[in-house]
């Protein structure tokens, strides 16, 4: 997830199509443009995420670029424009989320905290009258300072969206923040958020106003009043997005929580995917629910992979979830598996229709697959230590990777994001990577998530996160987690690489 | 907790990626002439048809010429004939009457009624018609004021239209001008407030602006993201495989073998030939596997190498001979044979299983403009046959031959195909279906389409 690669590639060498004789412009790295037909470079494969890459003087070129996302080639600001309790926060940490989870690193900014850090006590609405000079300046300062904080996450941490989550409010407030972005070479999109609703700013006002660290000292019926003049504060000097006078801006305006959206000028890949995102979500209320297929034959055997039926016990653990599931009295419960069988054997008892898909399927281990760890050790102790080193990127030989099955669990992502309540019946690496989504999980901590059979994860959206409930159903499974272990030097002994094995018949 | 109703695609044993909704889908067009509405229309359906959804257009203009035989000019379109406004309104009917039977009855999932709809009147009887069948309806709007824009439209597909063959271009468009302003008058807009009970996408100005109202399920946001991702700027895409590698010449299939010395010419002259070519701005996309990206290595130009373009996963077959294949596996050869599309490979992979993986390929060669994709044979076949529309039962058979480029041009509604061989002798890797598919076949009647190899 590091590096920012624009998607011009591997090398600093220009493309030669269609220009014609640049002589003059030879790069002194290398000879070889300038001969009619050169030696083209030799590949070798990265042993970590077998990639083959050019190598030059026998050494892999450091800098490959493969396809995760298509990277823009200059990094991304993202404004949120609206009045308070409009969603703006929600949908800033949502996208932020969401954008990380794909491996675009992204990071937001909310101005509300740098005021917060500033002024260390909120006394009232006041702070935020437009006649408020001491106020007006300081807000303009904590705007500045969260720019500047912008442009050192763009430009010098390799970051690739930034997300600047304020009011916005006036154009005269995104003039500003244009010409930052113009300077800095970042392209701006506009993310606004309109709505009338008072239910929803009220509901919303209760669910993350109450809680902030401004109300701390209110009841209620102060903070739901204070924070009402505050938003009266900005209604004055609104200038919503406007079809016309902002033609020539890319943006995106939410109306009525999605129930309408007006696109304008979306330039490239990645804007078009925010606008597809936030297209796709949605604030009903919802419960996912999230577990593996019951234990399998291989899984008592210490087998990875495979496509084994459920043990005795597995079976057992079907018939309590089918039971759990009736008591959760969920309405429209939607049910998906993957292509696998002990998926679908487990979904059975549960008597209801369900959808199979084959993105669900478990990590494909490769040459690895039905292989007992010991049997990796033996057979390829240098992919067992290279795998101990950095499970997230991780390929198995002619097999996958967590990034890989990040990739491919994507458009399940979006039709979660789409749907109301879903229990998915999935596989250890997959439900690791589905979990790691909702509960914004780094790469490094994803492919050690603890996910164990027999056990069912209620993630219920609530505030800017999710609510995880790990629900037991009491039926006996082996444990399939393998923690880190301690040394993951490529010369390690088979006693240190087994140590975190667990147990098994 | 509720059962599926039989139409969805969410039954249990459906081994599909995605319910795409409980009810079919009618799709709406609506928009002046020369809105490109008809562009959208077969656009969307040959999309939803290769992504697996059962979709069909039905143009009312066609259901018109069929009627009236001979167009005779604008005049036929005028608000005030009445002649005219009967037999439009007997078309409408028609074709709405062929939309009711292939939704109910012959599997469709989706149908395109390409029409103008530009009265609320007409949009109205479309939507009491959609609820009594119990179709979702989706309204398509196409606004656009460029003059250029309209031009370059009416001489791309209106003067090469049967209505107008016996016209010169100057009268062609004439008569075309006057019958768009036939329409003008009556044309009330989807409209924000009037209309925001119903589910529509506005697309303004060729997709620089985009109203979507009311998107009520999936298939609605798969088609809204596929029309805002589509763009009519004038491209080409080529398409060509891996030069010739080791295990090609070996008659073996599958692998992440190198290329020969003949793959390698290949490369060589795939780049003289690009640069010939004088493509402003060409991206060039590999798969992951040696072979793609020793081929792109040699036109020294950056690249993307995309995991998703790699060759079908052919599992426990991988690396094998066909002639191996029939030794050791026999019934799966057959039955291979028999739906080469749907056949999956023993923890392998299925054509039907590689359209659903390069769909993401798809719609990022929608939004680029000139792309090189150096690929594979089953990758290629369902690029190809999305770009061609050709159906399931011919993808799997499409000629991608090693060392041949395919120029892919947008052109009216459709493809303009070159093939330009590169002159690099290479292996024949094309296998035709065998006349005998069934299980019992002898080993000679399964190998009798096998290409020579070394």
């Amino acid at each position: 997830m590091k590096h920012r690669s624009p998607s011009e590639q591997h090398h600093g060498k220009q493309p030669r199509v269609g220009v014609p004789t640049a002589a003059a412009s030879a790069s002194p790295q290398s000879d070889m443009e300038d001969k009619p037909t050169f030696t083209p470079r030799e590949l070798t494969q990265n042993p970590l995420k077998k990639i083959w890459m050019p190598n030059k003087h026998g050494l892999p070129e450091k800098h490959i670029s493969h396809r995760m996302v298509c990277m823009t080639n200059c990094p991304t600001l993202i404004v949120t424009v609206g009045l308070p309790a409009r969603g703006k926060t929600y949908i800033s940490k949502k996208l932020t989320r969401y954008l990380n989870w794909i491996g675009v690193p992204t990071r937001e900014f909310n101005v509300g905290q740098y005021r917060r850090e500033f002024l260390k006590i909120y006394k009232s609405f006041e702070f935020f009258r437009p006649d408020n000079e001491e106020g007006l300046k300081i807000r303009r300062q904590c705007a500045s300072a969260a720019l500047n904080d912008v442009r050192q996450y763009l430009t010098e941490e390799g970051g690739q969206v930034a997300v600047f989550d304020a009011t916005n409010t006036t154009r005269e407030r995104r003039d500003t923040i244009l010409e930052f972005a113009e300077q800095n070479g970042f392209k701006a999109f506009f993310v606004e958020s309109v709505c009338e609703d008072p239910e929803v700013i009220q509901e919303n006002i209760v669910q993350v106003k109450l809680g902030s660290p401004d109300y701390t000292n209110c009841n209620t019926e102060e903070a739901v009043e204070d924070f009402m003049k505050r938003i009266k504060c900005y209604e004055n000097s609104y200038e919503t997005l406007d079809e016309v006078l902002d033609r020539d801006l890319s943006f995106i305006k939410i109306m009525d929580v999605g129930q309408r959206y007006l696109v304008n000028r979306v330039l490239d890949h990645i804007q078009s995917r925010i606008v597809y995102y936030l297209m796709n979500i949605h604030i009903t209320p919802r419960s996912i629910y999230l577990c593996r297929h019951g234990e399998s034959e291989l899984n008592v055997k210490g087998r990875i992979g495979g496509d084994s039926g459920l043990t005795p016990r597995g079976k057992e653990f079907a018939k309590k979830l089918n039971q759990f599931i009736q008591t959760q009295n969920i309405s429209e419960l939607k049910v998906w598996t993957s292509q696998m069988k002990r998926t679908i054997q487990t979904a059975e008892a549960l008597n209801v229709p369900y959808e199979q898909w084959k993105v669900l399927n478990e990590i494909d281990a490769g040459v690895c697959e039905e292989m007992m760890y010991e049997e990796i050790q033996g057979n390829y102790p240098l992919e067992f230590a290279l795998r101990d080193q950095d499970k997230y990127r991780y390929r198995y030989p002619k097999g996958e990777s967590y990034e890989d099955l990040v990739q491919r669990l994507e458009p399940v992502i979006m039709e979660l994001e789409r749907q109301e309540n879903v229990l998915v019946i999935c596989h250890q690496a997959v439900m690791r990577c589905l979990l790691a989504y909702f509960l914004d999980k780094t790469a490094e901590e994803l492919p050690y998530l603890k996910c164990p059979l027999h056990t069912v994860l209620k993630l219920t959206p609530v505030a800017y996160g999710c609510k995880v409930e790990s629900i037991s159903l009491n039926v006996e499974a082996v444990n399939t987690h393998r923690e880190k272990p301690e040394n993951v030097d490529i010369h390690r002994t088979t006693e240190d690489a087994l140590q975190t094995v667990p147990a098994h018949f």
